[in-house]
Formats: structure tokens, C-alpha cells, sequence
């Protein structure tokens, strides 16, 4: 049944690679030719239209306010004619009204006293033993600077000064450590700053030299100075001041008066120099005679001018005090030539009246801010006179110290208030308004008497005032606020002040 | 309009008037005597005023209102008279 069979093996080819070979195909293919073209576009006819609106009848009041139409007249005039007669009602009422009267708000702090908030000093010119011989505010009243010296020696020493300054609204302040000090090779006897431009102070030298820094130029601040030619002063330069061309707009021009009777009026011009522009020269000759001044001297000796103050009213006057103590009422319009030698340029003579003398040097005259005729002038003699400028006599004549007066200054916000720095070491504040005799307040600056030399209102932060000492010390006093408030009918005071003695 | 500029110019004549303003409901000036800064200056500043002054009152008492209002200053008195339309400044130094 079963036999033997033989099955043969049974191969089996792979088909993969055939499969694989089998399924290739090859193709191609290629996009059309792409079809480009060219075509231009151009609009070719313009019109012009111009529009105006025609002027119209009536002008609008409110001509460039934002909307000046859409007025419901009907609702206006109803609302006026509503609102007219409370408002008659109250204009009238407030006419008339006394209810106000002599009422004074205080919305500041009041300060009772008198108090000193920095004392600035330059500890190495402290060292030194340097004396502060000038103060001034710049423009924006929160710098002061000062200038050390010397006062009491007219020795034509070498020794090195500076000047110095600090801005009081600077946080951080050091009242040992000036924002920029300034080496000078001679004495600074006297600064001011630039009544505009913050930055630019002009200074005076023992030397006779003027120079004028820019404070904000740190590595060399110095940007003029008059070099020492024929026509500098000779003399030490005693004041420096900016004055306007006589014409509005135009530029300051540094001014510096000296002892050897010139004053002399500095324009800025290249180079860093300063050159001449207008010069007066104070010689006997021209001072009016009947004065002592005149006897003894020739026509062209000079008379030194020590302090020069012009006035806030007109500005061609200006009164200067002079060695000899005398006052000299002067005009910058003159176009008398003063006898003078030994200078380039010509010289004016301005002198035009001279009041009543002190006893000695006037180291300070102030014109009132307020006044056009009123005037302060301190001296050696310890006095201070109150002038007007129709009289030779003084209005008022003061003993307030027993030594020299150095400066004297009005208060540039209240009329009646001045104040007067002591060589006892004293800042005097006055105050005519409470009393013509004795100084409202006399505050001790220095411990030991030493003089002080000059003292400067702030003319922005009118609570401000600094004094600087013999010591080397600036010190900056807070007024209380009966200085720096100004009281009713103090203007009324001042005006009987000026014509109290005139008859 | 005439009637307008006359009712202005009755107040305007009065003793010490330094000048007068009116302003519409959204602070701006259309009638004025006063130059153009010192206008835009006052009708801002007392439309925002006499608004924060007004709901002030309603604030305090729902049922009261504002009807006038006075700034006395060391200068000047001025007066305010408002309106659901209109502000009436009037700026008058006060008497001698």
C-alpha cells in the first residue's frame, strides 16, 4: 500500500530583485516655455484747483483758540443774561469790600531768627592765612564763589591765592571741599559774576590784572584775562562789575575800577584777551572845586577809586567812593577827555557832583534797587552815609562801628532793609522801617573780632546772605522773615526817606 | 451775538475788571478780552477747578449744587459763574 516515493526538492527562486528591476521606469519631464511680456502705464492729464475761504464780515474774538466756532448763541446769550446780574452783584460787593484788608496768608515756614546754615571754607588757603576779600551769587543764586587775598598788606607778593566755589543746592555738599578752586599767582581782591551766564565769573588782582573764568570748564577754567599791557590798571583793581552796552540786547562787558583813578570797561576778543573798549579816568582837574580834594594837588593826579555802584534807574550814572573819601555822582555819557598820561586809549572824565566826604577810604557804595535817587556808602571812618543824589549832605549818617565798614548792601527784595559788614568781625542788618539808629539785628560772624570783608545778598534765594571773613571763612546766613518779606507801605516809608532833609 | 458782546462789554466796564473769559462745557474759551496764552491758561486751569469744586458740593450733599464760586489771591479776585453750557471767568483786582 505504501511504497516508495521519491519527491524531488523544490526550488524557489527569489523574485525581488527581478520584481525590484522590473518596477523601474524612467521619465521626464520639463515645464513650458514661461510667456513674459512688457507693458507701460501712464496718467496724462493734471488739473489744478486752488480754494480760499473769503474773508469773513465779523472777525472772532477768539482768533487761534482750538475752536473758535460751533456757538449756540441762543443758549449763550440766555446763560449771560442768567449769570449778568450775580456777577454785577458780586463785583460790586467786591469793590467795595474791606473784608481782606491788612489779612496776610503764610504759606511758607516762617524763620524767627537769624541762623547760620554752611561755613564754607579752603582749608589750604585757610592755612595759608588768606583772608576772603570778595563774595559773589551767580545767575541762578545757588553758587557762590569767593576769591582769598589779602586786604590788609600792599605787599606786591607772589604768593599764590585762589578762588573757590560751591554750589549750596549740590548734594553732598562740603563746606571744606569747593565744587572748583582756581590758583592764582597774585592776590583776588574782588569777583562778580556774570549777572546772565551762570557759569562766568570776572575777577580783579592785586596786580592790576582783570581776569574772567568759566566755572564749568574744570581743567582750565580761565577763558580771558587783560595780560599786563600799557593800558591795564597799575594799581590793585578794588571792583569788578558786568555792564550793557548802552543800547538793550547788547553783550556785558567786564568793568574794573582800580586806585590809580581808572575804570575801565573790557570787551572779549579772540585769543582770550581783553581789549579796551571804553575807559574814564577820575583826575583832580576835573572835580569840582571848593573841595579839599582840589588845594594841595596838581590838575592831573588821580584820584583812586575804591568802590563803584550803579544805579538801578538810569544806566549811565554811577557813584563812586574814592580813597580820599570822597563821593562822586558820575555819567557814563560824558565826552569830556580826562587829563592823562601814559595810556593808549582816551580816557573820559565822568565826574559830575560830589557829595559831602567821609573820613577816610570808601571801601563800598550801593545804589537802592528801589530808589532812583537813594544811596549807601561805607568807609574807614566807621560810618555809613544814606545819600540822595539832589544833595551833598547825607540823609542819614551812622556811626556803626568803631573800626573800618567794608561793605555795605540794600537788600534786593525789601527797600528799607540793608546790611553792612564790620571790621569788628559784625554783619549789621538794618532796617529803617523799625529803626533809623540801631541795626535791627547784629549777628557775630567771627569769634575773635576779625574783620569781615564783604558781604553779598542773593538776589534769587532772598533768605540767602553771604559774608566772608579774615578768617578764610564764607558763611552763609538764613534771614529770618521779617528781611525777606516785604511789609505794606514800605515803598510810601522810603520815598519820605528820600525827602525827609531835601528842603 | 450783538446782545452777546453787549452783556460782555457791561461787565467788562466795571470797576477793576482786568478781564473776562467764557468757556464751554469742555473747557474751551469762545468769548474772550484777555491775550490768547493767559486765556487758554485760565479757562484750563478753572474748568478743571470749578468741575472738582462743583462735585465737591454734590458730594458733600446730593441735593446741593454749585452756583458761584471766588478765588480771593494776594492779585486778584476772580469769579467763576457756572452753568450746565457755559463758565463765565470774570478776573477783577480788588479795591484800593
Amino acid at each position: 500500500m505504501f511504497g516508495d516515493s521519491e519527491a524531488s526538492g523544490v526550488d524557489v527562486e527569489s523574485v525581488w530583485r527581478k520584481g525590484w528591476g522590473a518596477r523601474c521606469e524612467e521619465r521626464s519631464t520639463q515645464t513650458g516655455v514661461i510667456s513674459t511680456g512688457e507693458a507701460q502705464t501712464q496718467s496724462c492729464c493734471f488739473q489744478d484747483a486752488g480754494v480760499q475761504t473769503d474773508a469773513s464780515g465779523e472777525r472772532l474774538q477768539a482768533v487761534g483758540l482750538q475752536t473758535p466756532a460751533a456757538v449756540d448763541y441762543a443758549g449763550l446769550l440766555s446763560f449771560l443774561q442768567n449769570v449778568e446780574e450775580v456777577v454785577i452783584r458780586e463785583l460790586n460787593k467786591n469793590w467795595k469790600s474791606h473784608a481782606f484788608d491788612g489779612f496776610e496768608v503764610n504759606w511758607m515756614e516762617q524763620n524767627e531768627t537769624v541762623s547760620c546754615l554752611h561755613s564754607l571754607a579752603y582749608p589750604e588757603a585757610q592755612e595759608q592765612k588768606l583772608q576772603v576779600t570778595s563774595v559773589s551769587w551767580n545767575a541762578t543764586g545757588s553758587v557762590i564763589a569767593c576769591s582769598y587775598g589779602r586786604m590788609e598788606d600792599g605787599d606786591w607778593s607772589t604768593e599764590k591765592s585762589y578762588v573757590c566755589t560751591w554750589n549750596l543746592d549740590r548734594r553732598g555738599l562740603n563746606p571744606n571741599r569747593p565744587d572748583l578752586v582756581v590758583e592764582i599767582p597774585s592776590s583776588v581782591m574782588c569777583l562778580a559774576f556774570h549777572p546772565l551766564q551762570p557759569s562766568l565769573v570776572a575777577g580783579g588782582l592785586f596786580t592790576g590784572e582783570v581776569l574772567v573764568w568759566d566755572t564749568s570748564r574744570i581743567e582750565d577754567p580761565l577763558v580771558w584775562r587783560t595780560g599786563m599791557t600799557d593800558d591795564t590798571h597799575t594799581d590793585p583793581v578794588y571792583q569788578v562789575g558786568w555792564i550793557q552796552g548802552s543800547k538793550h540786547g547788547h553783550p556785558f562787558h567786564v568793568l574794573s575800577v582800580s586806585t590809580d583813578g581808572k575804570i575801565l570797561v573790557w570787551q572779549e576778543e579772540r585769543d582770550g584777551l581783553l581789549k579796551i573798549t571804553d575807559g574814564f579816568s577820575l583826575v583832580c582837574q576835573q572835580i569840582p572845586r571848593s573841595t579839599k580834594l582840589k588845594k594841595h594837588s596838581r590838575g592831573d593826579m588821580v584820584v583812586g577809586v575804591t568802590s563803584l555802584s550803579f544805579s538801578h534807574f538810569e544806566p549811565s550814572v554811577f557813584v563812586t567812593g574814592t580813597e580820599g573819601g570822597f563821593l562822586l555822582k558820575c555819567s557814563t555819557a560824558v565826552e569830556t577827555i580826562a587829563l592823562q598820561r601814559g595810556c593808549s586809549f582816551a580816557l573820559k572824565a565822568p565826574a559830575q557832583f560830589v557829595f559831602s566826604p567821609h573820613g577816610g577810604p570808601v571801601y563800598s557804595v550801593s545804589c537802592s534797587p528801589f530808589h532812583r535817587n537813594l544811596f549807601l556808602s561805607g568807609g574807614t571812618d566807621g560810618h555809613i552815609h544814606l545819600h540822595s543824589m539832589l544833595q551833598a549832605q547825607p540823609l542819614i549818617s551812622l556811626q556803626l562801628s568803631k573800626k573800618y565798614i567794608f561793605s555795605v548792601r540794600w537788600s534786593p527784595v525789601r527797600p528799607l532793609v540793608f546790611a553792612a559788614a564790620s571790621g569788628d568781625g559784625e554783619v549789621q542788618l538794618f532796617d529803617f522801617g523799625k529803626s533809623s539808629q540801631k541795626p535791627s539785628v547784629s549777628i557775630q560772624q567771627t569769634p575773635d573780632q576779625t574783620p569781615v570783608y564783604c558781604l553779598e545778598f542773593n538776589s534769587r534765594q532772598t533768605q540767602l546772605l553771604a559774608a566772608g571773613d579774615g578768617r578764610g571763612t564764607v558763611k552763609i546766613w538764613q534771614l529770618s522773615s521779617d528781611f525777606t518779606a516785604v511789609g505794606p507801605r514800605e515803598m510810601n516809608h522810603l520815598d519820605q526817606l528820600a525827602n525827609e532833609i531835601t528842603d | 451775538m450783538a446782545e452777546v458782546e453787549e452783556t460782555l462789554k457791561r461787565i467788562q466796564a466795571h470797576k477793576g475788571v482786568i478781564g473776562t473769559i467764557v468757556v464751554n462745557a469742555e473747557g474751551i474759551p469762545i468769548r474772550t478780552t484777555l491775550d490768547n496764552s493767559s486765556t487758554v491758561q485760565y479757562a484750563g486751569l478753572l474748568h478743571q477747578l470749578t468741575m472738582k469744586a462743583k462735585s465737591t458740593v454734590r458730594d458733600i450733599d446730593p441735593q446741593n449744587d454749585l452756583t458761584f464760586l471766588r478765588i480771593r489771591s494776594k492779585k486778584h479776585e476772580i469769579m467763576v459763574a457756572p452753568d450746565k453750557e457755559y463758565l463765565l471767568i470774570v478776573i477783577q483786582n480788588p479795591c484800593e
